[in-house]
């Protein structure tokens, strides 16, 4: 089947069998590796990128499902050079470890805030509560959404707990 | 992991999407596709036909009927949990359904006719005394929630009908839903989790119906409870008492998350809570 959508502002054509999953159609398809697969059973949110604005597992949807939508990926966030704030947030507060789970936190963190652009540490760990990280313990994950959420409400993100001396 | 070759089509009207079905042998019906596309990546089911309701018009609204409402096949999880035409506990139970990529894309009318056996919805919709409104061959029938869930699973729908929507009472009373999930918190399926509506006169509970999910094959009424609290006063100690009664008749099965005694001990306190907090909101 043919199948169109926008993916980063690009629009994209492809013949693809139904069977075909977004986040193949993704990786394999437009050979854009950002948007991991982990689990494959649809637990772990490695595979999430926003299908017009809302956090999706791109494992647990049909590329035929995305005909004309508007699809984001972590590739997507950055403009020439310059992190996104959330990019920036996970880099600054050292938000991952092995990185396997990050583009889809990051992805899961910006649909978060486009709905709760000021959420409290608990609603962070429930919003991100579809996403599985084996090594941080979500600690500095949640730090690090905490200092992007600032940045985009164009305040200074708090200091770093490493920073603040005791 | 990719699912078994299966033909794909995207009806945009309820009476293609039953004539597509009818036409094949193996046709499963997907409206968000949270629970579908896991199972059919699992192989655990592997249909030659996917019927996507996804494009059909009309069926993504909550309509105000007056006494009633009607939540549409295609209304998703998100939807359900803010909306105020909702009774609190469907409300309660779809915000507390997967996750939040879950809830922006999976329906309330998809897991209802999914009928997982852990599920919070399904528990919700008995509770409230829901009709379930099926479209099919032969036009459009009504199956009272009581006569829904059959067993694991498995719902009353035929192979070639479409849950289109789900009619409530908007008159009155007071419901909720709580649960343990199976990550702590309310976070995931229920390890049990409980329903309740009640019908308030004059102080005392004139009516009450009681669910229970996660606890057996298929969300039930816990009938004994709802005896033992038609016509009490509500107080704390009566609702406990009748508390004690949330697995009579009900044949609670052991399972990863916990023993049959530990599951029917958590019945008691889930029943319990979900009582006082649905005549809290009477």
């Amino acid at each position: 089947m043919q199948v169109s959508m926008t993916v980063n502002g690009n629009a994209v054509t492809r013949d693809v069998e139904p069977r075909t999953l977004l986040v193949h159609f993704i990786r394999e398809g437009l050979s854009l590796t950002g948007t991991h697969v982990g689990c494959e059973t649809s637990y772990c949110g490695a595979c999430t990128v926003l299908v017009n604005g809302k956090s999706t597992k791109s494992c647990t949807m049909l590329a035929v499902q995305a005909e004309g939508a508007d699809i984001t990926t972590v590739e997507g966030l950055a403009s020439d050079g310059d992190l996104h704030p959330i990019q920036e947030g996970f880099w600054e507060r050292h938000g991952l470890q092995c990185g396997y789970c990050t583009p889809g936190m990051i992805m899961s963190a910006l649909g978060l805030l486009d709905e709760n652009p000021n959420p409290t540490e608990d609603e962070i760990r429930h919003g991100l509560e579809g996403n599985l990280c084996r090594c941080t313990g979500y600690h500095n994950i949640v730090k690090a959404v905490e200092y992007a959420a600032a940045k985009m409400r164009g305040e200074e993100p708090a200091p770093a707990e490493w920073a603040v001396k005791s | 992991m990719y699912p078994r070759p299966f033909e794909y089509i995207a009806p945009t009207s309820v009476s293609d999407a039953v004539r597509e079905l009818g036409n094949a042998d193996f046709a499963k019906v997907m409206s968000g596709g949270m629970s579908l596309i896991p199972m059919m990546k699992l192989r655990l089911l592997s249909p030659e036909l996917v019927v996507d309701i996804g494009r059909i018009a009309g069926l993504d609204q909550i309509s105000d009927d007056g006494d009633t409402i009607t939540i549409g096949a295609l209304v998703r999880h998100d939807d359900t949990s803010e909306s105020d035409l909702v009774p609190a506990a469907l409300r309660t139970a779809a915000g507390w359904t997967g996750d939040r990529q879950v809830r922006s894309r999976g329906t309330t009318c998809g897991a209802v006719a999914h009928a997982d056996i852990a599920a919070d919805q399904p528990c919700a919709v008995l509770a409230l005394g829901g009709t379930m409104i099926a479209q099919g061959p032969n036009g459009t029938r009504e199956i009272a929630s009581e006569d829904f869930f059959v067993d694991v699973l498995t719902s009353a729908l035929e192979p070639d009908e479409i849950l289109t929507g789900i009619r409530l009472s908007k008159n009155g009373g007071g419901s909720a839903y709580d649960k343990l999930g199976r990550r702590g918190g309310h976070t995931d399926y229920a390890v049990a989790g409980a329903s309740a509506h009640v019908s308030m006169t004059d102080g005392h509970i004139r009516s009450a119906r009681v669910a229970l999910t996660g606890v057996g094959t298929k969300p039930t009424l816990a009938l004994g409870v709802m005896e033992a609290l038609a016509g009490s006063d509500g107080s704390e100690a009566s609702v406990a008492e009748a508390a004690q009664r949330a697995t009579e008749g009900v044949t609670v099965l052991e399972d990863l998350y916990g023993s049959v005694d530990y599951k029917a001990h958590l019945a008691t306190v889930m029943v319990k809570r979900a009582v006082l907090g649905a005549i809290a909101n009477a």
